[in-house]
């Protein structure tokens, strides 16, 4: 077997969280985690959509405490490695202990592209802990392209064996993607990851530039089953990446099972291109806003839309979802005074 | 009237702030401001306006000048506060800790300052903690609140090297404060860092939901916008940003504080609200310090 040149995280049972507005099932991760094992998928992330700790009147409880789901993941996983998301500021070094001892064996630890310095308690831990740790740079597209690479190096010097562009709110266009990536790779010594949103359609279209500049860590979600409108689809980048000579290691016909006969089923509509997710990468919002915003939208009688286009410009981060009904409410008084 | 004697230990952004702020208060008399580096910027301030200064730390000031205060409000490091607090009990002054040790009572002076007037090292929790337990308490006091969950955003540029390398501290100090001081059953707390340029005032959000069956919209906005009143009274820039709002049994509050801008910038609401904090505790205690030597000089008269 050929070594894989690229190795794919399936962040479905995280980022596919919001998507399910965190009701993932024991029963749902259990069947979803062994059949990306058995496809062999390397790594499969398992988190409440914010992260560790993101079950929160802020973002959305959680049906099945995380740890339930972490649990049966490891259980039915022997060759898939089971990582988690953790978010300074939300979730603690205390969950991370927990994660790790049910047998998380990978930790990517995320901050806002400007802040890495938050996760320098929380990296150093996770490499005590023995695990292969990330460094998740979120909102990649609101820094510079020097600001990312400073930012990147803090994450390396607190022990980051991976350092990922995110494109949280999936508003990057190819060539961003590539100056980013290839700033990364020419600056840190650590592997580089990239995280695509598909709300500009671009996805995979920025995954293969990411590649081709020599991103080695990819994340996908099988169905695009992620916040907004999802990621890089797993199963389409595997059969891609197939035909571009770059292996995975992954089984492209499980792959492609799981997709329509576990994962199909339980989204609650199939993953489009909404006007709502369109508008997240056309503003540069975070792409797990776009619900909350549909539901604020509807409460105060406004348009989605504005509600997103308006916390573009005021630059709100990932996690200020507190802001959408703050700024549906002052669309709402704008409206009737005038 | 006279004036209880006060120092600053930590001549860093916070110290700096409240030796500011102390200078206008009727009943505390700052004398002196302990740091470590003669060179900065809050120790040039302080010897510019007249204070004592004192460079080699609380060491220096206990040897040198120990009746220049009766109570110390540290600015200093958690890990340095676990030794100056022994120094400070050692040394009969009364500690106000800025610092997340936690080592003494957790304090919101609109809330629980009164039961602890008598004791020796007070601590004001988090910014967070500050600007948003007073709600929880004046939600509680209507009806119970068994979860309330906070989520405090400040600038960038308003958290310091000492927030950024403790954020687990800040959310589960916060957090525990928020049962303890606050009174609901659970309480959870987050923190965010904004970037945007310019810098954004410091907001929080509380959620919170009360017992089954116990809900009093009317009350518990009544509530609110006393207690925010109260808050208001020593913290001038705090706000409520919107009526309370109401859903089922859930109350979400929403809040910005604007600092008063004295050493710090008005976006600082964070830190305006932990001085602002201090100086009010500092001056319940010198009221309560000058009350009993007054009744004690009257007994002797």
């Amino acid at each position: 077997m050929t070594t894989p040149n690229v190795l794919i995280t399936e962040v479905a049972l995280r980022d596919g969280s919001h998507a399910v507005a965190h009701q993932y099932t024991v029963e749902q991760v259990l069947k979803v985690a062994k059949a990306l094992n058995d496809a062999r998928v390397p790594y499969i992330e398992v988190s409440h959509g914010d992260g560790l700790a993101g079950s929160t009147l802020q973002f959305g409880l959680s049906r099945t405490d995380e740890f339930e789901l972490i649990e049966a993941a490891v259980s039915v996983s022997d060759v898939s490695k089971i990582a988690v998301l953790l978010i300074p500021g939300i979730g603690t070094v205390k969950e991370l202990k927990q994660a790790a001892k049910l047998g998380a064996k990978m930790a990517r630890v995320a901050t806002h592209v400007t802040e890495a310095d938050v996760a320098t308690q929380h990296i150093a831990a996770a490499k005590d802990l023995g695990m292969e740790t990330v460094g998740f740079l979120m909102m990649s597209h609101m820094a510079d392209v020097a600001t990312l690479v400073e930012q990147a190096r803090k994450m390396e010097s607190y022990g980051a064996d991976t350092v990922y562009v995110v494109d949280s709110a999936g508003t990057l266009l190819p060539h961003q993607v590539r100056q980013r990536i290839r700033a990364l790779r020419e600056h840190i010594g650590a592997n580089v990851g990239f995280h695509a949103h598909n709300n500009l359609s671009l996805a995979m279209a920025n995954t293969l530039v990411a590649i081709e500049e020599g991103a080695t860590r990819i994340d996908g979600s099988v169905r695009c089953l992620g916040a907004g409108a999802g990621n890089t689809q797993t199963e389409v980048l595997v059969a891609v990446l197939e035909r571009l000579g770059i292996p995975t290691g992954i089984d492209l016909y499980r792959m492609m099972d799981l997709a329509e006969d576990i994962v199909a089923p339980i989204l609650p509509t199939p993953q489009e291109i909404t006007k709502d997710s369109l508008v997240l990468g056309y503003a540069g919002v975070y792409s797990s806003f776009a619900l909350h915003a549909k539901r604020a939208a509807a409460k105060f009688g406004v348009d989605s839309r504005d509600i997103l286009i308006e916390l573009g410009k005021r630059k709100v981060v990932g996690g200020q979802e507190d802001m959408i009904l703050d700024v549906a409410a002052e669309l709402a008084r704008a409206a009737t005074s005038r | 009237m006279s004036k209880v004697k006060v120092a600053i230990l930590g001549s860093g952004n916070i110290g700096t702030d409240l030796m500011i702020k102390l200078g206008r208060s009727s009943v505390l008399e700052l004398t002196t401001m302990i740091g470590i580096d003669p060179e900065s910027d809050g120790l040039r301030r302080a010897r510019d306006l007249g204070y004592v200064t004192v460079d080699s730390g609380l060491k220096g000031f206990l040897e040198q000048h120990p009746d220049l205060a009766d109570i110390v409000f540290d600015a200093t490091s958690a890990k340095a506060h676990v030794r100056h607090a022994k120094m400070l009990r050692e040394a009969g002054k009364k500690a106000i800790d800025m610092t997340p040790a936690a080592i003494g009572p957790l304090i919101v002076p609109a809330v629980n300052l009164d039961a602890n007037l008598d004791v020796d090292n007070i601590n004001l929790i988090t910014c967070g903690g500050q600007a948003t337990i007073p709600m929880v308490h004046a939600i509680n006091r209507v009806s119970p609140v068994a979860y309330a969950e906070i989520v405090a955003t400040i600038s960038s540029r308003s958290a310091g090297p000492g927030t950024r390398a403790n954020v687990d501290e800040f959310t589960q100090t916060t957090a525990r404060a928020i049962e303890e001081v606050g009174g609901a059953k659970k309480g959870r707390a987050l923190i965010l860092l904004n970037p945007a340029e310019p810098p954004i005032l410091m907001r929080d959000t509380v959620y919170a939901l009360v017992e089954d069956g116990t809900m009093d919209e009317a009350a518990i906005a009544r509530s609110i916008r006393e207690m925010a009143a109260v808050v208001q009274a020593y913290v001038p820039g705090y706000r409520l940003r919107s009526e309370p709002q109401f859903e089922g049994n859930k109350v979400t509050v929403f809040l910005e504080v604007e600092g008063a801008g004295d050493y710090l910038p008005t976006y600082s609401g964070n830190l305006d609200i932990m001085t602002a904090a201090g100086v009010k505790v500092a001056e319940e205690f010198a009221k309560n310090l000058l009350s009993r030597t007054n009744a004690q000089g009257a007994d002797r008269s």
